[in-house]
This record gives structure tokens, C-alpha cells and sequence, in this order.
């Protein structure tokens, strides 16, 4: 049974659609994010599920309660915002406390909880900073204790770790993961870095220009993308043109002078979508000619000029002997490594 | 060649701020330390200004408690003013603050704009409206049988206050809402997010962040207040005379200027300190909501 559930959510600026039919339903204990390139309604749907702003269309349960009817205020959400949003004129002890002081929790229990939340996220012996002393790494350590010492039904995140530096990123997406483990808040992260959404997330909702392209396991999305929009955004990709042939028996589906069996359900033009990674070299499949070979320590990266367009190519480096510039090859894939979609002529 | 060169590098932050150093130095610094001389000099009906070293205005003001009397008026004049602009100006910087932006710049317009009109202009609006059986206001009440005699307003120290509050509300709105300006757009957001109430929120999250700001506005205020002339003038005339009226009074008409130099002096000296002990103490208190 769904914890968390969006039904067909949509927010509307004035005449502007920003989210539509937005459909989510989060498990307890789930971590799911949503990515999404900037501006795409990512920011706008958490603020719906915080209640800083309300739905235009659609109803937002939590444990089968109607969400919207209750005050932002006794939603009991925790939020990390992007910009950390800490109270300046306090510490980072009163920071924390804040939450549990505006429900009333006892003196002593309070200071109690205050370090063991301020202790869970690295920070003890901190308690007396004040945030504007404090690196952003801190700062931002600080907002997800204040908002976890709360014991929040669900943990909303909203970029929290865009402003940091790359290095203190990956350490506090190692972090937040583990945190996250221990203690098991569902929570909700909304990112446009998609390494961060692959390395983090139980779910990935994909989203663009408000609506969601597909919601999925980090392989899923990225191994079998629902659309051109996913399997770009999600690293990098390869999309070539192809065709299939119903003419023959069975039916075949042809990508340039590579071709496989067709899968079932699908006619006509189509798109074959692959992963660089996924593609090697053999003696039949698409012809290509390599034009640039980079190495990368430990993956070759090729740059090739195909039947079907420009194609980018990933080896390891295992120590085999790899083509070099100029080499023409046949590019070749295993059918269940490539997802095919129906494609639209023109 | 090198030395040469720094020499002349040396000098040339001197050349170039000579023409505003000696502007400084010729309009303030000259006749500051003129007045703080005609201060010690004498003084006679008869024989006018002689320019000898006596303590004698130093001495009347510090004992005859007419004047210990109207330096107290005026700083009461002055602190009051002052709390009237922050209870309803750092209010009114709040809520404009939170309006759309179409709204906001209208009601800034609104706020800003009698800047542009003389405080001469805007005292006499209040003299019109309360002078008196004339005042249109008070004419109106008395008319209407709701009042037997004018409002008293004019030649009172509430009346200088009012008016003074009114022709000093842009500093204060100004410089709450600089600070309002400072503050994280989501704070709000996340106070709430917490579990605090609106009022809550701005007692504990709003008010001690924009405090820099509302103290900073009510040592322009004080200021501004305790030396006006203008209004002063208007409301209490010679009725009822500040620090700034009754120099004026000593230099023109009664014409004893070392003894105007006297309380023109004492009256800045005592801003000074005011505002400099102030500000250092803000400086100290809000470290943190500064940095
Ligand atoms: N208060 C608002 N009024 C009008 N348009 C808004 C408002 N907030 C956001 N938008 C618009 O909604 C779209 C989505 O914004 P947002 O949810 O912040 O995107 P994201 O967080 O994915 O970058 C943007 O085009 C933005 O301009
Ligand atoms: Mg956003």
C-alpha cells in the first residue's frame, strides 16, 4: 500500500501549466527522486507535497489522509531546502531545536535530541556555531538535522547538495544514503544531477516540462528508457534510425546493416536505443569508421561515423588490442541490450 | 626609475582626493572648529562678541535648568519620534515587502515619494490640518459637535512628534526593508515547515533578523530628529524650543552666538557619542546576523 500518494497532481501559474498529471505513489520507507532538467515543475511538486503551494487539480495522500487539507504547519514534513535556509541569529544547537520547541517537547529530552541528531550528521561539538560560521558542507548537515530531528513522516530535499563542491557532494550523497538506511524516513529528493538520482534513489521519477516521463529503478530508467527524452538525459546514449521489416518470416528489425529479430508488438520506423558501453566491435553489424579514440584510464572512448549516424563507443581497458583512428569497423550489440521505440517520420 | 615610479604612485591616492579633501576640510571642518571657539568666547548686550577664552556659556548651560530642560525635551522628542517610526514603520516595510510586485513598487512610490516634497511643505500640511481653530480637521470636528476646542496639536511636544515621525517614516521603512532584503526568501517557509505559526515566525525568525535593520533606520532617526529644525520651528515655534530652534534663536535673534555656538556644539557632541556608543553596541549584539 502506497504511503505517499500524488494522484493526477497539476499545478497551473496563471494561464502556464508547470505540473500535470503528475501520479506517484511512494512506498514507506522508499527513497525516490525526481530529475529533471531546471525549470521542468520539480521544485514546484515538493512545495505541493510541503504545502507552500496548493494543487491546482489532483489530491496528495499520506497514509490515506487527505494532505491538502492540513496546514503546512502540522503536515510534521521535514524539508531541506537549496538554500539550507538556517536561522542566521541562532546556533546550530537552537537551529535544530527549533522543531521540537515548536512541539512543546520537554528541556531535557530536547537537548538530548538535539546532539544525537546533531552527533548522527558529524557535527557534534558544533552546537554553539553559529551557520554563517560554518563551511557550507556544515550548513547544510545542519539543515538535515534540523529537519530529521523532528522524526518526520517524509523527508523532502530540494537540491540540497547543488552548492557544494564536487568532492563534498559525493561524500554527503554517501552520507545522506547511509542516514537515510539507519533511520528508514521516506523521503523524496529532487535533483537534476542524474548520477546523484541514480546513486541515491530506490526510484527515479524522470520528469520533463511538468509531466513525468517514466518512474523506475535507477537500471530501468537507464537501461530501458521509455523515451528519447529519458535515455538522453541519463547518461549517454546512442539512438539510430531503424526499420522493421514484416516482409520476411520472421520479422526482422534493421538498423543499417545490423539486424536482429523484432521485437513483438512494434512496426514501421522505430529508434534503437543503446548504451555506449553495451556496443563492441565484431565481424557483422553496422558498419562504422572510427574518427577519434580517446583514453580514459580505464575504458577506451570511441567516436564513430556509422551508417546510421554518429556513435559513441565504450571499451574497458582490458588489456586487448582496440582499434585505432581511421579503423573501419562493424558495430555490434545484443538484442536485450537495446531498447526500440515506435519513431515518428516526418 | 622604479622608485620614481612608486613615488609617484604614493601620491597619487593624495592628488586625487585632494579636491574633496579641501572641500571637507574648507565647509565642515573650518567652521566646526569656528563654532567650537565662538563657543568660549564672551558676550554682551552692549559690546557684542569678544573674542576671549571663558568658560561663561559653558556655565550657563550647565547650570541654569532651562537648558538641561529643552535638551531633555528635545532627545524625549527625538526617542519618541523614534519609536513611533519603528512600531509602524518595520510593519510597513514587512507587508510591502510581501506584496506582488506590481503592488510593491506602487506603495514604495507611495512611501518615497514625500522625499521629494520640502519638510517645510509637509510640516505646514499638519499646521493646516490641527493649527489651531483654523486647522481643517479641527474645524471639521468642532463643526460636528464631536470636540468643544481644537485638537491640541500645535506648540505640543505630541504634535511635534507626530508631525516629526511622519517626515522621518522613509528612513526607517528604507532601512527595514534593506534588511528584510537579506533574508533567505524560503526562512519563512521553513520556519513553518517546523511547526511555527505565522506569529511565531516573525517574532522568533523575522524580527531578531531585521533588528540590524530597524536599529540601524532609528539611529538615522534619532538623529535626524534630535538636530530637525524645520519641523520644530513649525510645530513649536518659539513657544516651544528644541536644541537646533533655540541655537538658531541665540544666533539671530537675541544675538549672542557664542552662547548659540555653546548649544550648537553640545548638541553635537552628544549625537555623536550617542550614535557611535549605539552603533557599536548593535555591532557587538547582532555579530552574527551581520557577518
Ligand atoms: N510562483 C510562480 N509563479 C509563476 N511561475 C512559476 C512560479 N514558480 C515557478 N514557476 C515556473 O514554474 C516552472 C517550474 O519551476 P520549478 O518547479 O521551480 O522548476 P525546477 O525546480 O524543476 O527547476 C518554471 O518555468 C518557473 O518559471
Ligand atoms: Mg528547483
Amino acid at each position: 500500500m502506497a504511503y505517499l500518494e500524488l494522484d493526477r497532481v497539476a499545478k497551473q501559474f496563471g494561464t502556464q501549466t508547470v505540473v500535470d498529471d503528475f501520479s506517484l505513489a511512494v512506498g514507506k520507507g522508499e527513497f525516490i527522486s525526481f530529475l529533471g532538467p531546471s525549470g521542468c515543475g520539480k521544485t514546484t511538486t515538493l512545495q505541493m507535497i510541503a504545502g507552500f503551494l496548493d494543487p491546482t487539480r489532483g489530491a496528495i495522500r499520506l497514509e490515506d489522509k487527505d494532505l491538502t487539507a492540513v496546514h503546512p504547519a502540522k503536515r510534521g514534513l521535514g524539508i531541506v531546502f537549496q538554500s539550507y535556509a538556517l536561522f542566521p541569529h541562532m546556533t546550530a544547537a537552537e537551529n535544530v531545536a527549533f522543531g521540537l520547541e515548536m512541539r512543546n517537547v520537554p528541556r531535557t529530552e530536547r537537548a538530548e535530541r538535539v546532539r544525537a541528531a546533531l552527533a548522527m550528521v558529524g557535527l557534534a561539538g558544533f552546537e554553539d556555531r553559529h551557520p554563517r560560521r560554518m563551511s557550507g558542507g556544515q550548513q547544510q548537515r545542519v539543515a538535515l538535522a534540523r529537519a530529521l530531528v523532528i522524526k518526520p513522516s517524509v523527508l523532502l530535499l530540494d537540491e540540497p547538495l547543488s552548492n557544494l563542491d564536487a568532492k563534498l557532494r559525493e561524500e554527503m550523497q554517501i552520507e545522506l544514503r547511509q542516514i537515510q538506511r539507519t533511520i528508514g524516513t521516506t523521503t523524496i529528493l529532487v535533483t537534476h544531477d542524474q548520477n546523484e538520482a541514480m546513486s541515491l534513489s530506490d526510484r527515479i521519477v524522470v520528469m520533463s516540462q511538468g509531466k513525468i516521463e517514466q518512474i523506475g529503478t535507477p537500471q530501468e530508467t537507464y537501461e530501458k528508457p521509455a523515451s528519447a527524452f529519458v535515455s538522453q538525459f541519463l547518461g549517454k546514449t546512442n539512438d539510430f534510425a531503424g526499420m522493421i521489416d514484416r516482409t520476411v518470416v520472421p520479422t526482422q528489425l534493421v538498423a543499417g546493416s545490423w539486424r536482429a529479430p523484432a521485437p513483438a508488438g512494434l512496426g514501421g520506423p522505430v529508434t534503437v536505443s543503446i548504451r555506449p558501453e553495451r556496443i563492441g566491435f565484431g565481424d557483422a553489424g553496422l558498419s562504422a569508421k572510427i574518427l577519434t579514440r580517446i583514453f580514459q584510464g580505464n575504458h577506451w572512448l570511441f567516436q564513430c561515423d556509422s551508417e546510421c549516424g554518429p556513435a559513441i563507443v565504450i571499451r574497458q581497458n582490458d588489456g586487448q588490442a582496440q582499434p585505432v583512428e581511421g579503423d573501419a569497423v562493424r558495430l555490434t550489440w545484443r538484442p536485450e541490450d537495446m531498447s526500440v521505440r515506435t519513431r515518428a517520420v516526418a | 626609475m622604479s622608485a620614481v615610479a612608486e613615488e609617484g604612485s604614493a601620491r597619487a591616492p593624495w592628488a586625487l582626493t585632494a579636491p574633496a579633501l579641501m572641500l571637507f576640510v574648507g565647509v565642515l571642518l573650518i567652521p566646526l572648529a569656528m563654532t567650537v571657539m565662538l563657543s568660549f568666547h564672551d558676550w554682551g548686550q552692549y559690546k557684542g562678541i569678544e573674542p576671549v577664552f571663558i568658560l561663561k556659556n559653558w556655565h550657563e548651560i550647565a547650570t541654569d535648568p532651562y537648558y538641561a530642560e529643552m535638551f531633555w525635551r528635545t532627545f524625549r522628542i527625538a526617542i519618541l519620534t523614534t519609536l513611533l517610526t519603528a512600531l509602524l514603520g518595520a510593519p510597513e516595510a514587512y507587508i510591502l515587502n510581501r506584496m506582488d510586485g506590481r503592488w510593491k513598487s506602487f506603495f514604495l512610490l507611495v512611501i518615497l515619494g514625500p522625499l521629494l516634497i520640502s519638510v517645510v511643505a509637509r510640516t505646514l500640511g499638519w499646521a493646516l490640518l490641527f493649527g489651531g481653530n483654523n486647522g481643517l480637521v479641527n474645524k471639521l470636528l468642532m463643526s460636528l459637535g464631536v470636540m468643544r476646542s481644537p485638537i491640541p496639536f500645535m506648540f505640543t511636544e505630541t504634535g511635534m512628534v507626530v508631525a516629526l515621525a511622519h517626515v522621518m517614516m522613509p528612513f526607517m521603512v528604507l532601512s527595514v526593508w534593506a534588511a528584510l532584503q537579506r533574508l533567505d526568501p524560503q526562512i519563512e517557509n521553513a520556519a513553518m515547515s517546523l511547526g511555527a505559526g505565522p506569529g511565531t515566525t516573525i517574532r522568533r525568525i523575522i524580527m531578531p533578523q531585521i533588528m540590524p535593520g530597524v536599529l540601524s533606520g532609528a539611529i538615522i532617526v534619532f538623529s535626524l530628529s534630535a538636530s530637525a529644525f524645520a519641523t520644530p520651528a513649525i510645530i513649536g515655534g518659539r513657544r516651544l524650543k528644541v536644541a537646533a530652534t533655540l541655537a538658531y534663536d541665540e544666533f539671530l535673534n537675541t544675538l549672542n552666538w557664542p552662547l548659540g555656538a555653546a548649544v550648537a556644539t553640545l548638541l553635537l557632541v552628544a549625537l555623536v557619542l550617542i550614535v557611535v556608543g549605539s552603533n557599536a553596541l548593535i555591532e557587538r549584539r547582532y555579530a552574527e546576523v551581520f557577518r
